[in-house]
């Protein structure tokens, strides 16, 4: 009975110390976590909007998307947040887009789990680069093995052709709902 | 019972003799996992020797008081602290290693290496002994997982901690950044490891039989002229 009483007792104090401990430490460590998360989400925004300053949420439920504007506040376009299956896993994408919709101003990607050295191209500036400018009418092509030919194509990485063609399906997903969302006038 | 083990012992031998990733391969799913790198291996490494010696000097403290019978369960949960304020810390702080190491940092409460030191250590020895025990594991894991992490970054993507070291005209190896190339490197590493171990015992034993050559014939000889 007495070692009952220990054990039970034993496992209490040692439960109660490191649950008070670690809400000391994660009371700390939350705010900073937060500002973190916060400040690379901004440099991406940024990052894919080379000319904005300020950039404001779009409150749609469903999609991550932030409007942004150059310094006098004229509207530049959108930096959109998207994700979808690539070839192992998630490939969370940030995507500019010009206010019509029309034109990419640059991509970058946020998180993926692609093959080393192989499908982790496509975080590379080769690729990625082929995306400046590049026009979203009627959608985003790939092509493989040759230049591509028309304003709309980009050529797929050889070896990474499953990631490169997951990085265009993801846009092309993301950006056809910003359009019909611009169509209801939402945005 | 009085320990006989040097102080210095203590520490030394989780280097080479009882090396927890050469000798005793504990601890294998983090170091095959992250160690693509230099730069994750000391991070990994670091991370774990600091649960390591916390968890290892706090048990030895309370050692008396933790009955016996629960005492897995109060080690996992005081290394289960310990690494949750190391991931805390890493994410605050460090947020582009914590990153790189994903889920494996949460992952080091179930590393064998600590729960194991625990429970082959800490809880039999005093809080000093125990800490240079953990010390030394410690160190012989960063050992490990470094010279594993450097020859990955070194022959898969041409660099060491970062810095191109190789030409551009080497091309680099895929493989050895990849799950396979984890294995073939330890496999090897292993091998070598097992193999210097096997040559210096051969010397030592042929010594020895030498040796009893030598102080036998002494005798006979000794023997005959007694005679």
């Amino acid at each position: 009975m007495n070692n009952v009483v220990k054990m039970i007792l034993t496992l209490s104090i040692i439960g109660v110390v490191s649950g008070g401990l670690l809400s000391r430490i994660d009371n700390w460590a939350d705010p900073l976590i937060a500002a973190n998360q916060k400040a690379q989400t901004e440099e991406a925004i940024f990052k894919v909007q080379p000319e904005a300053q300020n950039y404001e949420p779009v409150n749609i439920a469903g999609i991550e998307a932030y409007k942004v504007s150059d310094a006098s506040n004229n509207p530049l376009g959108y930096s959109l947040v998207y994700s979808g299956n690539g070839f192992q896993g998630k490939i969370r994408l940030m995507i500019g887009l010009t206010s019509d919709l029309e034109k990419i101003t640059a991509l970058e990607i946020l998180e993926q789990v692609e093959t080393p050295g192989l499908g982790t191209k496509v975080t590379e500036d080769p690729f990625r680069n082929q995306f400046k400018g590049l026009e979203t009418l009627p959608q985003i092509n790939w092509v493989k093995g040759i230049n591509p030919s028309h304003p709309n194509e980009i050529q797929a990485i050889t070896g990474a052709t499953i990631s490169s063609k997951a990085v265009v399906a993801i846009m092309n997903v993301g950006i056809l709902k910003m359009r019909k969302l611009q169509k209801e006038g939402k945005i | 019972m009085v320990k006989q083990v040097p102080l210095s012992k203590e520490f030394l031998k989780g280097l080479w003799e009882q090396n927890p990733i050469f000798k005793q391969v504990l601890g294998m799913c983090p170091t095959l996992a992250v160690t693509v790198s230099a730069i994750n291996g000391i991070a990994m490494a670091l991370a774990t020797t600091f649960v390591l010696v916390t968890a290892s000097l706090l048990i030895s403290t309370i050692r008396k008081l933790i009955p016996n019978q629960v005492r897995i369960a109060a080690y996992i949960v005081i290394i289960a602290t310990f690494v949750t304020i190391v991931d805390l810390v890493m994410k605050a702080k460090f947020p582009e290693l914590s990153k790189a190491l994903g889920p494996f940092i949460p992952l080091i409460v179930v590393n064998c290496i600590i729960l194991g030191r625990q429970e082959a250590f800490a809880s039999k020895n005093t809080p000093f002994r125990a800490l240079l025990d953990a010390l030394g594991m410690g160190a012989g894991f960063f050992i490990a997982l470094v010279s594993l992490g450097g020859i990955r970054e070194i022959i898969g993507s041409r660099t060491f901690l970062g810095i191109q070291i190789l030409p551009d005209a080497f091309e680099p190896w895929l493989i050895m950044i990849l799950p396979a190339g984890a294995f073939l490197t330890l496999g090897l590493m292993l091998g070598f490891a097992n193999m210097y171990t096997d040559r210096k015992k051969r010397i030592e034993k042929e010594s020895l039989i030498e040796q009893y050559k030598r102080v036998s014939k002494v005798e006979i000889s000794m023997a005959q002229e007694g005679i």
